[in-house]
């Protein structure tokens, strides 16, 4: 047995203090927003200039000037604000943002983060906000399977491809584990139901603890 | 009295020159000034540098005038995205430069040459390929990495409503970039849904002044770049 990807968000959600700001990554992180836990509220924050980002609208509420940073139409929450692209980024690089949960290509055990580029020289380079975002919030939460489709391991001791940060991740959650990057390393702090701690080193791409 | 209002788009955009360098506001379909893009493309200018979050979408806006071979660069953070073909099909031929940049410095670069700060300290790039060659300083101990403000000859916006002097306010997330672009561009040309009187703008919601405006037409009914591509549209 495994975490399913509304497992694991569901366990990164309980995670996040009551209270938070919080921004999320496009992908798996995106449903953390459905699992806030029981008597918390988290306030959630988009690039492109809304605080109090709510869930999609039903088609006919729509509204085409009402984006989130994945360009999918949202909602803004009673309390919420508009402002511009400056505005939003001094959030995010002056620390203003609690958390914020990311998808990735790889992490390392050092906790680099390296998810916007392959590095493939025909591939267009595209970045967008991730590596303000990486910089920035105080608490850098990855959510990710533990390995790729082809299984190879997505926790690394290096990451191969081009770095979005270095040294910035804290705790990771894959569909194995919950994994925190320490001093010494990665360190798993909780098993999935039935997955064993050999699994979990075999299947990551350097040592842990 | 002062009215900055242009008759039309095709007169708001005609002095663009060839080789100007455009800000266009939006990000994706989200406050594209879609009716200005395709005066600038009736207009013809080429070899224009061009700074927008994104490359543009379908066949209309933005990705129509990279398209129709007028941009000869492209300045962005995200040139990718799934309705993206225009950009993608140029750049892997080689007929159109990019520039990458991450968006939270491409926003604060754009926000510095209209305040007149020639560059400043940024956290984000530190460590990775994108701040190769760039000056680095500590500060309090941590590095930082050097960011150029970043200017344009024009800038193309969206707004909800405007007046005659160019108060403007917008609507939900098409607001954007564009507030730092009105700022930072020598010639700021506004396309608005609505205009208003003077004083029919409360001060205290005037999101971009008037101050940093100098074109303004009034295009009551803007087609919105999504609208446009569920229809099949292109352009010209």
């Amino acid at each position: 047995m495994s975490w399913t990807r509304e497992e694991m968000a569901a366990r990164a959600a309980q995670d996040i203090p009551d209270g938070s700001y919080v921004n999320l990554g496009i992908g798996i992180p995106e449903l953390v927003a459905q699992f806030v836990p029981e008597g918390r509220e988290f306030i959630y924050h988009t690039e492109n200039g809304l605080l109090g980002m709510g869930p999609p609208p039903a088609e006919e509420d729509r509204d085409l000037d009402l984006m989130n940073a994945g360009k999918k139409y949202v909602t803004a929450v009673p309390g919420a604000a508009y402002f511009h692209h400056a505005d939003s980024f001094s959030m995010i690089r002056g620390g203003h943002i609690d958390v914020c949960v990311l998808g990735t290509m790889q992490v390392a055990a050092n906790g680099d983060i390296a998810n916007w580029s392959t590095g493939a020289p025909d591939a267009i380079p595209a970045v967008g906000g991730a590596m303000d975002l990486v910089q920035g919030v105080k608490n850098i939460y990855v959510i990710t399977q533990h390995t790729t489709r082809t299984g190879e391991p997505k926790l690394v001791d290096e990451c191969t491809y081009p770095l979005t940060g270095a040294g910035v991740v804290s705790r990771i959650f894959t569909d194995l584990a919950v994994v925190d990057v320490t001093d010494k390393g990665f360190k798993v702090v909780e098993l999935a139901p039935g997955v064993t701690f050999e699994e979990v080193q075999e299947k990551t791409g350097g040592k842990i603890a | 009295m002062i009215n900055k209002q242009y008759k039309s788009a095709a007169e708001a955009v005609a002095d663009i020159p060839d080789g100007a360098t455009v800000m266009v506001g939006g990000f994706g379909a989200s406050g594209s000034p879609i009716e200005l893009l395709h005066a600038l493309i009736d207009h013809g200018a080429s070899d224009l540098t061009v700074i927008n979050n994104n490359t543009g979408n379908g066949e209309v806006g933005l990705a129509a005038l990279i398209g129709n071979g007028q941009v000869s660069k492209m300045i962005c953070s995200f040139p990718r995205s799934s309705q993206s073909k225009v950009f993608p099909k140029l750049y892997g031929e080689g007929k159109v430069a990019l520039d990458i940049v991450p968006q939270g410095t491409l926003a604060e670069r754009i926000r510095a040459a209209g305040a007149g700060v020639p560059g400043f300290y940024t956290p984000t790039t530190v460590n990775t390929i994108l701040a190769e060659g760039k000056e680095h300083r500590e500060f309090d101990g941590r590095t930082y990495v050097m960011e150029p403000w970043l200017k344009a000859d024009y800038a193309l916006i969206k707004c909800e409503v405007a007046d005659p002097l160019g108060n403007l306010t917008y609507n939900k997330t098409a607001r954007n970039f564009s507030p730092l672009m009105c700022m930072a561009a020598k010639t700021t040309i506004v396309q608005t849904k609505k205009l208003v009187d003077r004083g029919d703008i409360d001060p205290e919601h005037v999101v971009t002044p008037g101050i940093f405006v100098n074109r303004i037409v009034k295009v009551t009914d803007p087609k919105h770049e999504d609208v446009l591509i569920a229809e099949g549209r292109t352009y010209p």
